[in-house]
């Protein structure tokens, strides 16, 4: 598969956009909104010209600042999908996607797409679901040799989403273009990509393959973003080899990582069980958290309970076995090797 | 309030029934047989639609300009281009003399190219479209900042060029806007008289437009108002179906808040 690369500096209104990435496979960024995301498709899009960089499709140049290359937007063989799908409205469903496609026959898009009995369609009159994949659709039928993706997802609502995610994922594969997408949710930019980048004020914090930046998030943002519990604390040399935090609440919490000075206690909500009772001395998990059950959310077949400041993750069953109830106290722990420290 | 409403709509019509009580339909279709007349209609239809093509040729790029590239003086070029409007009449003529006039700035240039515009149709149509561009340019202004950024983005990504782009997406997004700003500028560059009677004079089949021959009617004792009258209401007519037809053109597309300014005063 061709790479494509980008590596500029932008200049937005709060800060710096700086990056410098290659792209083979998918390739999802994730960040807070107004971490600049957009605008790094953007830049590869040609849309706007960054200040310095060299974005390149193997050896083709489409900017590069130091040789004063600059390719407009209509030659970049880029294919865009922007986050709102910008059909053209007074065209009908056909009409957008053949927009691009310089004459070539539409039909095996439309089918494709499932969309060939919407053709005549205007797109206020098409379903969100709908004018996706025809902004897909419309996308592809311009031959891009690079995708690129802004929130693809975000404009569904939660039933379409699970499905869409699904068939989009399927799609990308078939498909095998360097493809970047642009998410501000993690779990979507998981399910999608082969690697992560999160992206926080212009400049990414870390870039690997989800199940890398869940094990060994870099710091306390990509520990929270990843969708961690992040608990701070004063880290100081403990018994043996492990390493003590004392929380702000004034807990002792223990971690198989080496830190010293302020930290984060990392912890995944699956990680972390949840009893009514606690026996000391009874439990191999070192790590035990006291507090009032707060909120109760199912996802899927699970369980996301806060306990005191931790969110455990549970299965259906065993919340009901707990007969876990809001306001009621729990206990959560779970083990020291289960914990990561980051600086903060 | 319903009575201020029915006292502003009474004032607003109360003229243009007065001259309807007096013309009488036969009146008005035996105007068109008056060489006066007819000269006139056809010299103001044949002024109007040279001046309006030179709005929308040279109107429509300065408008899509200034509402999308942000430059230093934006705004200022902006409130520039609206000058015209606020420029009461008599002083637009004057500045056109100033300007183009045998002895104007450019007069001496022009003259050299053997360009003479006093009382000509040429200067009909300039001071028509003097005072009537800014009309059109600001409504067009308007309508192409209305068309969403995204979709010119989208074109652009899709392998269409700017120029492309142009004619497929934005024309197409902004052209009730576009339509509506011509429509105003056309009823008020036929309704143009103090400019063209100081600039281009009022000379009968060469710069006497039909607000100019009113006048001259109105001025010709002993039955001049009464033909000023009829010649009035044909004016009324012309202006009206032109109105009328425009507007249902742009019916056509789903309302949007675009024409807001269609029955906006105009002096």
């Amino acid at each position: 598969m061709a790479t494509l690369q980008a590596d500029f500096t932008l200049p937005l209104r709060a800060f710096a956009l700086e990056l410098a990435l290659g792209v083979s496979g998918t390739v999802a960024l994730v960040g807070p909104s107004g971490a600049g995301k957009t605008s790094v498709l953007r830049v590869i899009a040609g849309l706007v010209e960054p200040r310095r960089g060299l974005v390149a499709l193997d050896g083709e140049r489409w900017l590069d600042t130091e040789r004063r290359v600059s390719v407009p937007p209509e030659r970049r063989r880029v294919g865009l999908v922007f986050q709102d799908y910008a059909l053209f409205p007074h065209l009908s469903v056909r009409a957008n996607v053949a927009f691009g496609a310089g004459g070539r026959p539409v039909d095996a898009y439309l089918e494709r797409f499932r969309i060939g009995h919407l053709a005549g369609a205007h797109p206020r009159e098409l379903s969100g679901g709908e004018r996706q994949r025809v902004a897909l659709a419309r996308t592809l039928a311009r031959d891009p040799a690079v995708l690129l993706l802004d929130e693809p997802l975000a404009a569904l609502d939660a039933h379409t989403k699970t499905e869409v995610r699904h068939e989009l994922a399927e799609l990308l594969r078939e498909l095998a273009l360097p493809t970047l997408l642009v998410t501000h949710d993690y779990e979507d930019a998981a399910a999608l990509a082969d690697e992560v980048g999160v992206l926080v004020e212009g400049r990414l914090r870390q870039l690997g393959p989800p199940a890398e930046l869940v094990a060994r998030p870099k710091d306390a943002f990509v520990a929270s973003f990843t969708g961690a519990n992040l608990l701070r604390g004063r880290a100081r040399r403990g018994d043996g080899a492990l390493t003590a935090i004392r929380l702000e609440g004034g807990d002792d919490l223990y971690s198989a990582d080496e830190a010293e000075g302020d930290v984060g206690v990392v912890v995944y909500p699956w990680e972390v069980s949840v009893a009514r009772t606690h026996v000391p001395d009874a439990d191999s998990a070192l790590n035990v958290v006291r507090g009032q059950v707060g909120s109760l959310v199912e996802v899927a077949n699970r369980v996301r309970v806060r306990v005191g400041p931790v969110t455990a993750e549970v299965t259906a069953a065993s919340a009901e076995r707990l007969e876990l109830a809001s306001g009621g106290v729990a206990y959560a722990t779970f083990k020291a090797t289960g914990t990561r420290l980051v600086p903060l | 309030m319903f009575a201020a409403a029915a006292a502003a709509f009474a004032f607003l019509l109360f003229p243009i029934v007065a001259i309807f009580s007096r013309v009488t339909p036969g009146r008005l279709v035996a105007q068109l047989s008056r060489p006066v007349v007819t000269d006139a209609l056809v010299l103001s239809l044949k002024t109007s639609a040279i001046a309006q093509a030179l709005v929308l040729l040279l109107g429509t790029p300065a408008a899509y300009l200034l509402a999308t590239r942000r430059f230093r003086g934006r705004s200022v070029a902006v409130v520039l281009v609206e000058l015209p409007l606020v420029l009461p009449p008599a002083v637009a003529g004057i500045g056109l003399i100033a300007a183009f006039g045998r002895f104007g700035l450019l007069g001496g240039t022009l003259d050299g190219l053997g360009i003479r515009l006093g009382l000509t149709q040429a200067a009909v149509v300039i001071a028509v479209a003097y005072v009537s561009s800014p009309l059109y340019v600001r409504q067009a202004i308007a309508a192409f900042e209305a068309v969403d950024a995204d979709l010119v983005a989208a074109s652009r990504t899709l392998g269409a060029g700017p120029v492309r782009t142009f004619f497929r997406v934005v024309l197409p997004l902004a052209r009730r806007g576009l339509a509506a700003g011509e429509a105003l500028s056309f009823a008020r560059g036929l309704g143009e008289f103090g400019a063209t009677i100081m600039f281009a004079g009022s000379l009968q089949g060469v710069t006497q437009t039909l607000p100019l021959a009113i006048y001259g009617e109105f001025n010709r004792p002993p039955h001049g108002f009464t033909t000023a009258l009829a010649m009035s209401a044909l004016l009324v007519v012309v202006s009206g179906a032109l109105l009328v037809t425009l507007r249902v053109i742009l019916q056509w597309q789903p309302s949007r808040p675009t024409s807001r300014f269609l029955f906006a005063p105009s002096r």
